[in-house]
C-alpha cells in the first residue's frame, strides 16, 4: 500500500517529465531539484505556520515561474541544439540549485509535519498515515486536472500540436516560443506539488534530488512518451519495487537498487531490440 | 613530425620534469593537474572520439582507487582489520613492501576497471545517445552507493591508504615521487592515445561517431571497436584513479572515489572547454580549467560548486565548440583545412 501511494507520486513527477520529452526533446536532470526546491516552499509555509497543505496551491504558482524563467534563462538557448548539450546544461542547473539550496536552507533533514492522523485498517494490520492517503489523491487530482487542460484547453492543445511537429505547429500560427516556455514552467509546476507531497510525507534534503530524476527518467522510457496509464502503472511498479528492495537489501541500498534497476531496464531493452536490429536512440 | 613539433614536445617535457623543482609549493596541485588530463583525455575517448558521451567513466576511477589500496594493504595485512582501525594506522608497511604493494595495487588498479568495462561494454554500448548518458550516470552513482555499503572497504567513512614507509626520506620525497608517477602516467597516456589516433583504430572510433550505421554497414564490427575504446580508457582512469587515492592518503566512497559530482563532471567540462574530438583539446581545457578551479576557488569559498554549475551552463551555453573548435575558425589553415573563399561567400549568401 506503501508503495502504491510512493508510485502515484513518481508517476506525476514522470509524467511532469515525459510532457516536456515529448514538446521538447529535453531530458531534464534538474527535475529532481525541481521537485526539492518546490518541498522546500511548502517547508516555509509550515515555518511561517501555515499548514503544508496548502501548499499544493503556492508552490505550484512559485515554480511555475521558475520554471518559466529557468527556460528563458537557459534552456530557450539549448533547446534545439544536440541532446547531450542540453542534458550538461540541465546538470549544470541541477548543481547550482542544489548547492544554492545547501548553502541558503542548510543541509539538514527536514520535513514539514501535517499533524494528519493515521488510518487503521483490519484490525490495525494495515496501518495507513492519513498524509499518504492524501498525496496519492492529490496526485491522482493534480494529474487529471493536467489531462483535462491539455485535451480541452487552446494552450493544452498548442502543446500537443508542437509535440507532434513543431514546425508544422509554427507555420500554423503557434507561438512555439511561448508553448516550449509553458510546458517548461508547467512541468515545474508539477513538481512543486510533488515537492509539498513530498515534504508532507517524507523528508527534504538538498541533495536528494537527483534520485527522484532517475526515478522519473526510468518510468518515462518503460511506459513511452505520452501513454498515462502506462506511466501510472509502472510509476506503481516502481514503488512497490523499491519497498521490497528497502525490505530485502536493507535501507542502505535502496538508491543503489532503483539506479541499478535503471541500467538493467536499459540493458535489457537494448538487447530486445537488438533483435530486431534496432537501437535505443 | 616536423622539426618544430619535436622542439615543442621536447619543452613541454622538460617543463613537466622540473616543473617540481620551480613551483616546490604546487607540487600536489600540478600532480593532480596532470591526473585531470588523463581523466579527460580518457573521457574524450568515448566522448570526443566516439561519439558516445559518458557521465559514469567515473566509475572505473574509483573501482581503481580501491583495488589499488585494497590490495596494496591487503597483500599483507587483513583488510577487514585494517579498515576497523578507522583513521589510526595500526600497521605499517616496510619500503620493499610498500613499494610492492604499490606496483601491484597500480597494475591492477588498471586491470580490473578494464576488465570491468569489457564485461559491462556489450550491454552497456548498444544504448545510443541520451540513453547511453543517462545509464552511465546511473551506473556511475549506483556503484558509489553500493561501495558505500560494503564493511570491507569501510562503507560509508571510507579507508586509509597505506601511509608512506618509515625509514627513506620524508614527505617531500613521497610528493616527489607521486608527482613523477602522475607525470609519468600523463605522458604515457597522451602518447598511446596520440599513436591510436592515427591508426585505423582511431579512424573507425570517428567513423562510429559520425554514423553507426553506416559505419557497421561497411562492414566494421562496431562494436567490438567501442568495448575496446571503452577498455582502454577504462584502464588509464584506473591508475589515475589509485594514484589519486594513494596520493590524498584517504578514499571516501561518494566525495572522493565515485565523486559523480565534481570529478565526474570535471573530465566532461575539461573536454568540452578545450573542444571535444581533439587531441589537444582536453590537454588543454584541464589545465585551463585546473588553473581556473584553483586560482578563483578562493573567492567563491563555500559557494564554490554554486559557481562550478553556472560555469558548466556557461560553457555549454556559450562556448560549446571550446578553446580548440574556437582557434580552428580563426586559423583554419594551421589545422590543414583549406577554404574555398568563392565557396565561403556563397554560403554567406546563402545564409
Amino acid at each position: 500500500m506503501n508503495g502504491i501511494l510512493l508510485g502515484i507520486l513518481f508517476a506525476l513527477i514522470a509524467y511532469g517529465m515525459a510532457l516536456q520529452w515529448g514538446v521538447m526533446n529535453i531530458i531534464n536532470i534538474a527535475q529532481g531539484e525541481l521537485v526539492i526546491l518546490g518541498g522546500y516552499i511548502a517547508y516555509f509555509m509550515f515555518k511561517a505556520g501555515i499548514h503544508p497543505a496548502f501548499g499544493i496551491i503556492v508552490s505550484p504558482i512559485i515554480m511555475f515561474f521558475v520554471g518559466w524563467f529557468l527556460y528563458k534563462a537557459v534552456i530557450s538557448r539549448v533547446v534545439d541544439r544536440d541532446l547531450f548539450i542540453s542534458i550538461l546544461a540541465t546538470f549544470g542547473i541541477s548543481i547550482v540549485t542544489q548547492q544554492l539550496m545547501n548553502s541558503v536552507f542548510g543541509s539538514d533533514v527536514v520535513v514539514a509535519q501535517s499533524n494528519f492522523g493515521t488510518l487503521m485498517l483490519f484490525d490495525n494490520s494495515v496501518v495507513l498515515p492519513y498524509v499518504k492517503l492524501f498525496s496519492g489523491v492529490v496526485s491522482v487530482v493534480f494529474a487529471l486536472i493536467l489531462i483535462l487542460y491539455m485535451k480541452k484547453s487552446r494552450l493544452g492543445r498548442a502543446i500537443r500540436a508542437t509535440a507532434q511537429n513543431a514546425k508544422a505547429a509554427k507555420i500554423l500560427g503557434v507561438d512555439t516560443e511561448k508553448v516550449y516556455a509553458a510546458t517548461f514552467g508547467i512541468n515545474a509546476a508539477l513538481c512543486g506539488v510533488a515537492g509539498t507531497l513530498i515534504a508532507m510525507t517524507f523528508t527534504l534534503h538538498p541533495y536528494i534530488g537527483l534520485p527522484y530524476t532517475v526515478r522519473s527518467f526510468m518510468i518515462v522510457i518503460i511506459a513511452g512518451l505520452g501513454n498515462l496509464p502506462a506511466v501510472a502503472l509502472s510509476g506503481v511498479g516502481l514503488g512497490v519495487f523499491e519497498e521490497f528492495a528497502d525490505f530485502i537489501l536493507g535501507t542502505e541500498f535502496r538508491i543503489a537498487a532503483v539506479f541499478m534497476l535503471l541500467v538493467v531496464i536499459l540493458v535489457y531493452r537494448r538487447f530486445k531490440l537488438s533483435k530486431k536490429r534496432e537501437y535505443l536512440k | 613530425m616536423s622539426r618544430n613539433k619535436l622542439i615543442g614536445y621536447g619543452l613541454l617535457l622538460v617543463f613537466g620534469l622540473v616543473a617540481p623543482f620551480l613551483f616546490p609549493a604546487f607540487k600536489l596541485q600540478i600532480s593532480i593537474m596532470w591526473l585531470l588530463v588523463v581523466l579527460s583525455l580518457t573521457w574524450d575517448t568515448q566522448g570526443g572520439q566516439m561519439g558516445y558521451n559518458s557521465f559514469g567513466n567515473i566509475m572505473f576511477f574509483g573501482i581503481g582507487m580501491y583495488v589499488c589500496s585494497s590490495f596494496h594493504i591487503g597483500m599483507f595485512f587483513s583488510l577487514a582489520e585494517w579498515t576497523e582501525g578507522g583513521g589510526e594506522k595500526t600497521f605499517l608497511h616496510t619500503s620493499l613492501q610498500y613499494f610492492q604493494g604499490l606496483s601491484v595495487g597500480l597494475i591492477l588498479s588498471g586491470i580490473v576497471p578494464a576488465i570491468v568495462a569489457a564485461l559491462i561494454g556489450y550491454g552497456i554500448l548498444g544504448l545510443r545517445g541520451h540513453y547511453f548518458a543517462i545509464c552511465t550516470l546511473g551506473l556511475g552513482i549506483a556503484m558509489g552507493e553500493i561501495a558505500s555499503g560494503i564493511e570491507l572497504i569501510g562503507a560509508g567513512q571510507g579507508m586509509t591508504t597505506p601511509p608512506w614507509p618509515k625509514g627513506i626520506g620524508g614527505v617531500e620525497l613521497r610528493s616527489q615521487f607521486y608527482y613523477y608517477l602522475c607525470f609519468a602516467l600523463m605522458v604515457i597516456t597522451f602518447l598511446f592515445l596520440r599513436w591510436v589516433y592515427q591508426t585505423r583504430f582511431g579512424l573507425v572510433l570517428n567513423a562510429i561517431r559520425d554514423n553507426e550505421d553506416k559505419a557497421e554497414a561497411m562492414g566494421i564490427h562496431t562494436m567490438r571497436y567501442k568495448i575496446t575504446g571503452w577498455v582502454i580508457s577504462a584502464f588509464f582512469l584506473g591508475i589515475a584513479g589509485g594514484l589519486m587515492g594513494n596520493m590524498i592518503g584517504y578514499i571516501e566512497p561518494t566525495e572522493i572515489a565515485f565523486a559523480g559530482a565534481s570529478y565526474g563532471v570535471f573530465m566532461v567540462l575539461m573536454a568540452i572547454l578545450g573542444g571535444k574530438g581533439t587531441l589537444w583539446g582536453p590537454v588543454i581545457g584541464a589545465i585551463v580549467f585546473h588553473i581556473f578551479k584553483e586560482g578563483f576557488w578562493i573567492f567563491f569559498l563555500g559557494w564554490q560548486y554554486v559557481a562550478l554549475g553556472l560555469l558548466i551552463v556557461l560553457i555549454v551555453v556559450f562556448f560549446p565548440e571550446g578553446i580548440m573548435g574556437w582557434l580552428r575558425e580563426k586559423f583554419p589553415e594551421r589545422f590543414g583545412e583549406v577554404i574555398d573563399e568563392a565557396d565561403r561567400k556563397a554560403q554567406v549568401e546563402l545564409e
